[in-house]
């Protein structure tokens, strides 16, 4: 694929910072969402398929998929430090406030009211992650259907909806998929 | 070696053992992370583990923060952090080391190979957890359709998602969900 895309904005390593804090602080129910908002329509640091195409290693990266994120896209920006910033950003404000939760239900163990609340936000934070999937899923669906869609529907066929073995699954995908991919590119 | 240090070393094998294999994130490690910490270690009670998965879930951040908890839950503030530290660390390195190759063969055939070949893969595994995740929360027809609200106005409108995680809670408070 060329690549014909405009030039895309570079952030600070304070706006590295901002951008992960605040994809932590807004992030309930996951932080797939807030990510891909923050990376491709809000700051624009990245188009679609570039974030797809991040996701994709940060997925296949053993270890939390966002996480390595922070990782991968703040070394790209600045190095050590940006890696670093990155983390501290996703990591720190989370951190500070789950051990403070910790502490309170270390001291009252009763979550009644916190139970309820949860049951709304489980079915908000899962009709997120449909929307955060079905936007991931256009700059495939745009293009001509051919053999990465059959993949991706297999995938999603094997895994979510027959409950094979991801292992199982991906131990015939992934190769298949390389070969594939390296049979359409001779 | 005192009891609070061995239970800090347990903490960080057993975490930094568990993210190399969390393959998916960390929702897949939840079952492991049960077993480990209801099964294996006694640490908790079914019941308790299940507050700390909600207490995480209702907690701003990437869900792997659950870790942070259950650490916190054994062995105070330095539990939460070894916890944290082992099950993040390692793989931050690794990734670390594998962007910054990734990124020297930017241009490289192999490297458009294989990102051609992950990125429909990836993409079958994010629906898959959808379908996944869709099918725990919907339990009541009240769920569904407050999942299906959100879904659509999160994929149509440019509105704060945090509006419609208010509204869900309080919802769930007042029993209607």
């Amino acid at each position: 694929m060329p690549d014909v895309a405009p030039p895309r904005p570079t952030p600070t390593l304070l706006q590295l910072l901002v951008a992960f804090t605040m994809i932590a602080i807004f992030g309930f129910g996951g932080v797939l969402y807030w990510s891909r908002r923050m990376m491709v329509e809000e700051r624009k640091w990245m188009s679609a398929e570039e974030f797809n195409e991040a996701y994709a290693l940060c997925n296949f990266l053993p270890g939390p998929n966002i996480v390595n994120f922070a990782v991968v896209f703040g070394r790209q920006i600045g190095g050590t430090v940006g890696a670093f910033l990155a983390l501290l950003g996703l990591l720190g404000p989370p951190f500070a406030l789950v051990t403070f939760f910790g502490l309170l239900y270390a001291h009252y163990g009763n979550i009644a009211v916190l139970q309820r609340m949860f049951v709304g936000v489980a079915a908000a934070a899962a009709g997120l992650t449909i929307s955060t999937s079905l936007k991931m899923w256009q700059p495939l669906l745009r293009e001509r259907p051919g053999i990465p869609h059959l993949v991706a529907l297999a995938t999603l066929a094997g895994v979510g909806v027959l409950r094979w073995p991801i292992y199982w699954v991906l131990g015939v995908l992934l190769p298949l998929s390389i070969g594939l991919a390296w049979w359409m590119r001779r | 070696m005192n009891d609070n240090t061995s239970v800090l070393l347990t903490l960080a094998g057993n975490f930094a053992l568990m993210s190399l294999f969390a393959m998916g994130g960390a929702n897949a490690a939840f079952p492991e992370m049960y077993r480990l910490a209801v099964d294996v270690m006694h640490w908790m009670s079914d019941r308790q583990f299940a507050d700390l998965y909600a207490i995480a879930q209702v907690t701003p951040g990437p869900n792997v923060i659950v870790v942070t908890l259950i650490g916190y839950h054994v062995a105070g503030l330095a539990g939460a952090l070894v916890a944290t530290l082992a099950m993040c660390g390692p793989t931050c390195v690794f990734a670390f080391y594998v962007g910054r190759v990734w990124d020297r063969f930017k241009e490289a055939r192999w490297r458009l190979i294989i990102q051609a070949a992950l990125v429909p893969i990836s993409l079958g595994l994010l629906g898959a957890s959808t379908l996944v995740i869709a099918r725990v929360a919907g339990q009541s027809w009240q769920t569904v359709a407050l999942m299906l609200v959100t879904a659509v106005v999160t994929y149509r409108l440019r509105l704060n998602p945090l509006w419609v995680f208010a509204v869900a809670a309080l919802l769930g408070l007042a029993g209607a969900v």
